[in-house]
């Protein structure tokens, strides 16, 4: 089996004196959606946070086969990981089409200057944002402001892109639409870490899911064996799947 | 007072307006990046005038030692850093930028004899000297502190201006300067008479802003900065460093005030703390701006400037107390028509 494209091992993350994340290990290969689910506070956000360098860990982080030592957002946006951050961050005062711009800001840097033709391909992707390219992205409704937070973040050309909850605040229809097209992405080769409160809806894409369950991972199996699962069907699915 | 005596002033007002303009930019560009109220900008126009005045009485500037030994500061701690964190692979700048560069700029002066050379090469020259000092100073002084309130950035810019305004009194001594002006022609317009280097000033002030417009609205780079300053979490998502953005708006601060101090240098005596309070005056501009808003600001000074020479005109004595009073009302107002919001972080 090929190596995974991040490997997380023994991720601890405190607060001050409050440990939120213990002793984390998670695994990622190429192509692949993995999924984290768990409710509210369960640290899934943190975990993220501290895989992308935002916060300060204790743990191992291995990205592409290179123990992450001293980790810098910058230098691991540079080697293809992206966040799309659960509040989005876009730029509100700046249009649909800077936002994306900005999105391959790295990639310019190191001389890669084919942004025009991503920003395309992100168009194809979500036609939407090519209607409101002019756009200041601050007016844009929740599903494009979600759909624009993914395409920046597509604009990176990432290996690993990990969302944070996509579907928070947005109607249903426009959750299955985001969905699927992280699905589709899959087939592009990008590897996806979805961090998720919407079990169901994340579990029916993922090939592999985690459990989160304050700041410790409780279960972990393959999406359609943990689907299955009855304490996850209890927990996160709902008697007869009603939720959500 | 009389018409001519009117335009006069106003000529007056609208150049040394312009020179705050360019200031009020650089003010409101370092706070909307680094939320850094940047106090010492006035010292980098002093430096600026100096420097180039020091060289056309064929002196070597000290300056030039500043800036080596701030170079040879910088190299230290973040080779330091490179060499504890692994990553030898950006020895290779840290030794380009602070020590090769300065090298160079000093070596030039020491061997060409500056005072000979002509005005454009002088001012390139003074540029070379001042501008990297900008970067320099926030390495040392405010990119360890990037995470702190703005009230502390405010304390360590004051105690950064109190630093350079003391070394520009050991440099340049307390006697003022003059330079000698870009242009000599002087011509009539209407009852008026214009000269040369009032054009210039407000020219180059025109063009710059109008670089700076482009800069901002057309580069990736100038994007990058006003990202950035919307979004610091979202821009380091992208990869635009919180500090490459803050070294950035830095420069082209330093940059700015140079190019100021050596603008106004041939029509005002220049002193070592005479870049404080032409500072002092871009900061009223840009705090009527609030500090956020470009055009606001550029506006801002003009009106600092016409209300400067007119107020020296009728009451010379409360020429300063009268511009600097604008300032309260101008709070007053800012803070009854805008909402409280907390400070983040």
């Amino acid at each position: 089996m090929t190596a995974p494209i991040l490997e997380v091992r023994d991720l601890c993350v405190s607060y001050g004196k409050v440990e939120a994340l213990h002793h984390v290990n998670l695994k990622v290969f190429a192509g692949q959606i993995v999924t984290v689910i768990g409710p509210n506070g369960a640290g899934k956000t943190t975990m993220l946070s501290a895989i992308m360098g935002l916060l300060p860990s204790s743990g191992e982080i291995e990205f592409q086969g290179e123990v992450q030592r001293d980790i810098e957002v910058e230098h691991l946006v540079a080697g293809g990981m992206t966040l799309v951050p659960e509040k989005r961050e876009l730029f509100g005062e700046m249009s649909v089409e800077d936002n994306l711009l900005l999105g391959a800001f790295q990639r310019y840097r190191v001389g890669d200057r084919d942004e025009g033709k991503t920003m395309d391909q992100v168009f194809t992707t979500f036609p939407r944002l090519r209607e409101r390219r002019k756009q200041l992205s601050g007016t844009l409704s929740g599903g494009e402001r979600q759909m624009l937070a993914v395409g920046r973040a597509l604009m990176a050309k990432p290996k690993l892109l990990m969302l944070d909850e996509p579907s928070l605040g947005l109607a249903p229809l426009i959750v299955r639409e985001i969905f699927h097209i992280i699905a589709d992405l899959r087939q592009t080769g990008v590897a996806t870490l979805l961090v998720e409160q919407n079990a169901r809806a994340a579990l029916q894409i993922a090939d592999y899911g985690y459990v989160l369950e304050t700041g410790s991972v409780a279960l972990d199996g393959q999406s359609r064996a943990l689907a299955d699962d009855p304490r996850v069907v209890e927990t996160y699915l709902g008697l007869g799947g009603k939720k959500h | 007072m009389n018409l001519e005596i009117a335009l006069l002033l106003g000529q007056d007002g609208i150049v040394n307006g312009a020179i705050y303009a360019l200031l009020a930019l650089a003010l409101v560009l370092v706070f909307a990046v680094t939320r850094v109220i940047f106090i010492p900008q006035g010292e980098f126009v002093a430096y600026g005038a100096l420097t180039l005045a020091t060289f056309q009485m064929g002196k070597t500037p000290n300056t030039i030692w500043l800036l080596l030994g701030v170079g040879i500061l910088v190299a230290l701690i973040d080779t330091i850093i490179a060499v504890r964190g692994g990553n030898l692979g950006r020895l290779k700048r840290i030794v380009l930028w602070n020590l090769v560069l300065p090298a160079v700029v000093v070596g030039l002066v020491l061997l060409l004899e500056p005072g000979k050379l002509p005005l454009a090469a002088q001012v390139a020259l003074t540029l070379a000297i001042v501008v990297p000092l900008g970067p320099m100073v926030y390495r040392l002084v405010y990119q360890p502190l990037a995470e702190a309130s703005v009230l502390i950035l405010l304390i360590v810019s004051v105690a950064v201006h109190l630093v350079l305004a003391g070394l520009g009194l050991l440099f340049f001594g307390a006697e003022g300067s003059r330079t000698t002006p870009f242009s000599e022609a002087q011509f009539q317009l209407g009852t008026l008479a214009v000269n040369g280097q009032t054009v210039f000033v407000v020219g180059t002030s025109v063009v710059l802003i109008i670089a700076l417009y482009q800069f901002f609205g057309r580069t990736l780079y100038g994007k990058a900065l006003r990202a950035t300053a919307i979004n610091r979490v979202g821009a380091r998502l992208m990869g635009i460093s919180n500090t490459m953005a803050g070294k950035l708006s830095f420069t082209l601060a330093a940059g700015i005030g140079a190019l100021s101090g050596i603008l106004i240098s041939p029509i005002t005596t220049v002193y070592y703390d005479t870049g404080f309070m032409i500072g002092l005056k871009g900061f009223v501009a840009a705090i009527i701006a609030g500090l956020a808003s470009y055009p606001l600001a550029a506006a801002g000074a003009v009106l600092v400037g016409l209300l400067e020479s007119f107020s020296s005109f009728w009451a010379s004595a409360f020429k300063e107390v009268i511009v600097f009073t604008l300032i309260i009302p101008v709070l007053m107002w800012r803070s009854l028509t805008s909402h409280h919001v907390e400070e983040e972080e």
